[in-house]
């Protein structure tokens, strides 16, 4: 069992006190103080984009105008996407838990390069602050993909936006160069990578996508920025352009993007399982290679969102085929969460009711996925409300499920503090609920032939629109109890002990909150994370 | 994160806190460095995927283009960029054996030949503009006496490929001062001389980076 | 110091005569690529393949001695290749698209 010593210290000094004023916060080098940093502006980010939905739902609750024009729609919905891709599920959990907790998990005092760890959140600040720049000049309309040619002739700030996404793209770039080399190099003695728990494994491998698939992003967005400011017509079909390529270029970071949201979610639940079934892990092995695989796989699949784009038909089946292959390990990591509950002292805490909640969810999501990687199917759904619903189940109902799970999780021992669990398990009910009113309908939309991004309907699409919208607004009352019990938790919580849920992973020998250098002692590691029988 | 070494006589480097020795920070820095160079292989790639592809099907169009390129200036070029890079290696290697006056030099000449680089680039640039040679939709085809109506695109690409090449040669340069500067003020010695190490990996990916270009755009065109 | 195997590996010093032939040879491919380049009519549809056969010829030699990637470590060999792979790997599926495209007229 992981030795740490965790009683050591005897004074109530703790990362959170340390140091006291904003300016310790704003130029800390403490990979703990600057996931909290991340909480904070993902949350704001995450409000945003929650209210960007909430418009869009509210005007797409009846046919014709509702409350707004059809040019603010196109820019609500460019900005609902821009905001929860670029702000908010991207740097998510990595930045938030995975800077937290990486460094403890492997029994290290920080992460490889504290620096650029802080830089990292800056540059998303400087990225985000100028993206809403863009709010008050010209309101982008492209949709969060950019397409050309549209987004070469549209008046409104793309270069601006593009260049926010540039460098937020670099924020991500420099956290996945941290985490590889963190995980290379600063394993405590005895951590092989076969004691590693699955949380870092999946952050590492969505590490691997954020250094190798962003750099593309960034010169797409920087050819495109040269394409509307020269005219120089790579993208351009009026001047002999080829407006696919810049799909190809934007999704061949793209795809790999959506593994970025998902794999740490899955780690997270890898985490969750574990925990709140007293069980060690069913096949520690092939998760951790399977979050590998998804990572590698990613790169290969891109072309399954331009199946209808003008891509040549052999291309489209190649892509068909591989994209089908990633259902594997990803079927393979479900198959084993179950496994690891059977048998299992299953314990139904807020957590726990999260990572239930992704497994349902995600399964939708994910088998519907498999249903899009057909390729004649996906002529038949391409751009409907169809495609909407798989990915925001497998985004929502997947990555928001786990990070609320997580959240609830770690939360006793980011604060030092208990939140209150029935508020947290009635934000659950809500957000579950909810979720399915919103999302599920949609697959029905889609299937009747309701396009995506589109302001208005024909009338036989109204009332599963209808529905759809008080879904929302159940959402938003889940992530609002969700949001009273962790601001709750921070003003009259508890005092939280070391470990409230029993878990083996080493945060869980440390102080809640953890000391400032995470342990007193390094520790030493002779078994796997989850020896619980 | 380091801290520079104090004396010049005990080579000592205080190491960041989360490292075990000085070596084991040595190396991680290393592997940072060379994951940040992945990045930009991928980054400049992108342009040459882009190049290769429009190149293959604007055979005819790409060829008019290339041959407003002096092969001249493009070859002494290549040769000053592999001079620097030697250089640059040098400056490290003379930092290794404890003699940083050479290695101070070296890393001046590198920042030289970056310079002419630059310069033959200025010589380069403002001779197309004077031929009224620009990217896009700037370029007017008539008064150019274009044959082809898209030669707008070839000279976008070649700007942003040398434009961006460019750029790096700059940053380059500044990073490489900055390395001299420290060089000078004695922060370096045979055990710590990882930021020169890793600005010249950078450099080095520069004079990569031209290797491909030159023949690219002077001789293939 | 403790001495340990890392330690040979950081800290490995290529000789200056080593460096000079390598800056040799580079300058050597230079004039090769531009003397191939004067062969272009006769080498056809040859002259890029051959170009940037050289090219890369001298890139490795940059990458091995110059950026020290022979006496490093074999992770940091992978890292870098891992760059170029994913590169063909742009390059080879967006070219299937483009290069098997079959032109279609509409039959309105």
């Amino acid at each position: 069992m992981a030795t740490a010593a965790a009683h050591g210290h005897s004074s109530d000094k703790n990362y959170l006190n340390e140091t006291s004023g904003i300016w310790s916060w704003l130029t800390t080098l403490d990979h703990k103080r600057i996931g909290i940093m991340y909480f904070i502006s993902v949350m704001f980010f995450f409000l945003l984009g929650g209210i960007m939905a909430l418009l869009l739902r509210l005007e797409l609750m009846s046919p014709g105008p509702t409350i707004m024009t059809a040019d603010t729609y196109n820019q609500v919905m460019t900005y609902h996407g821009a905001i929860m891709v670029f702000m908010v599920i991207i740097p998510g959990i990595p930045a938030i838990l995975g800077n937290f907790f990486l460094p403890i998990h492997i029994g290290a005092k920080d992460v490889a390069f504290p620096k650029l760890n802080l830089l990292s959140w800056y540059l998303l600040m400087t990225g985000a602050l100028l993206a809403f720049s863009t709010l008050f000049t010209h309101k982008i309309d492209t949709g969060w993909t950019f397409y050309t040619p549209y987004s070469i002739k549209t008046g409104t700030s793309v270069v601006t936006m593009v260049i926010a996404a540039f460098i937020m793209g670099m924020s991500s770039i420099l956290t996945g160069l941290n985490f590889i080399a963190t995980v290379h190099k600063l394993r405590a003695p005895g951590m092989t990578m076969y004691r590693i728990p699955l949380f870092v494994w999946a952050l590492y491998s969505t590490a691997i996508l954020q250094v190798l698939a962003t750099p593309v992003l960034g010169i797409t967005l920087l050819l495109l920025s040269v394409e509307r400011a020269f005219g120089v017509g790579i993208f351009d079909p009026a001047l002999g352009g080829d407006p696919v390529l810049f799909q190809h270029f934007f999704w061949f970071y793209s795809h790999p993007a959506v593994y970025i949201m998902i794999l740490p979610a899955m780690g997270v639940v890898s985490e969750l399982i574990a925990t709140f079934s007293r069980k060690t892990i069913f096949g520690y092995t092939a998760i951790a290679y399977s979050s590998l695989g998804i990572a590698g796989v990613s790169f290969f699949v891109w072309g399954h969102h331009m199946f209808v784009s003008g891509q040549s038909a052999t291309a489209g089946i190649v892509f068909s085929f591989i994209t089908m292959l990633v259902g594997v390990p990803t079927a393979i990591k479900m198959f084993n969460w179950i496994a690891t509950m059977y048998k299992g002292s299953v314990q139904m805490q807020s957590p726990m009711l999260y990572a239930l909640g992704f497994l349902f969810l995600f399964a939708i999501g994910g088998v519907t996925g498999i249903m899009l990687a057909v390729l004649p199917i996906d002529v038949h759904f391409h751009d409907t409300y169809f495609v909407v619903a798989h990915f925001h189940y497998v985004m929502v109902g997947g990555t928001l499920m786990a990070i609320m799970g997580g959240f609830f999780y770690w939360f006793p021992k980011m604060f030092g503090k208990m939140y209150n669990e029935a508020t947290a398990r009635l934000s659950f009910v809500f957000i579950f609920i909810g979720f399915n009113v919103t999302f599920f309908p949609q697959f029905v939309l889609g299937a009747m032939g309701m396009p995506r991004r589109y302001f208005d309907y024909i009338p036989a699409y109204h009332s599963l629109n209808t529905i759809s919208t008080v879904g929302s607004w159940l959402i938003a009352t889940g992530f609002l109890i969700g949001l009273y019990t962790i601001i709750n938790g921070l003003m009259k919580g508890e005092k939280a002990p070391a470990n409230p849920w029993g878990g083996k992973t080493l945060e869980w020998t440390t102080t809640s909150p953890p000391p400032h250098f995470n342990f007193d002692v390094e520790p030493v590691i002779t078994a796997g994370p989850y020896e619980y029988r | 994160m380091s801290t520079d070494s104090h004396s010049a006589h005990g080579h000592e480097h205080h190491y960041a806190h989360h490292f075990r020795s000085a070596e084991h920070e040595y190396l991680t820095s290393k592997e940072g460095i060379w994951l940040f160079m992945v990045t930009e292989i991928l980054m400049f790639g992108g342009l040459f995927v882009g190049y290769s592809i429009f190149h293959n099907i604007y055979p005819e169009m790409f060829a008019e283009g290339a041959k407003s390129l002096d092969w001249k200036m493009g070859f002494i070029n290549t040769l000053v960029l592999i001079f620097s890079s030697l250089t640059m290696a040098l400056g490290i290697f003379f930092l290794q054996k404890n003699q940083p006056k050479k290695a101070a030099m070296s890393l001046a000449i590198t920042i030289l030949c970056g310079a002419i680089f630059m310069v033959i680039k200025y010589l380069e640039y403002t001779h197309k503009f004077h031929l009224g040679l620009f990217p896009g939709r700037y370029l007017d085809v008539a008064k150019v006496g274009a044959e082809h109506a898209n030669l707008g695109m070839y000279f976008g690409f070649y700007y942003c490929m040398t434009g961006l090449h460019g750029i790096h040669v700059l940053l380059g340069m500044c990073l490489i001062s900055w390395c001299l500067f420290r060089t000078i003020r004695g922060d370096f010695n045979p055990n710590y001389y990882t930021a020169v190490e890793g600005v010249g990996i950078f450099w080095h990916i520069v004079d990569l980076i031209w290797i491909f270009l030159f023949p690219l755009l002077y001789l293939v065109g | 110091m403790v001495h340990s195997h890392e330690d040979s590996q950081g800290h490995h010093i290529t000789p200056f005569v080593v460096y000079l032939k390598v800056a040799g040879a580079l300058f050597l491919l230079t004039f090769l690529t531009v003397i191939a380049h004067h062969f272009n009519q006769q080498l056809g549809v040859l002259a890029a393949p051959v170009a940037f056969m050289i090219a890369t010829i001298k890139a490795i030699l940059v990458i091995l001695w110059f950026m020290h990637l022979k006496y490093d470590s074999v992770t940091n060999r992978v890292i870098f290749g891992a760059g170029f792979f994913f590169l063909a790997l742009l390059l080879a599926f967006s070219g299937l698209d483009i290069w098997t495209r079959v032109v279609e007229y509409s039959t309105l």
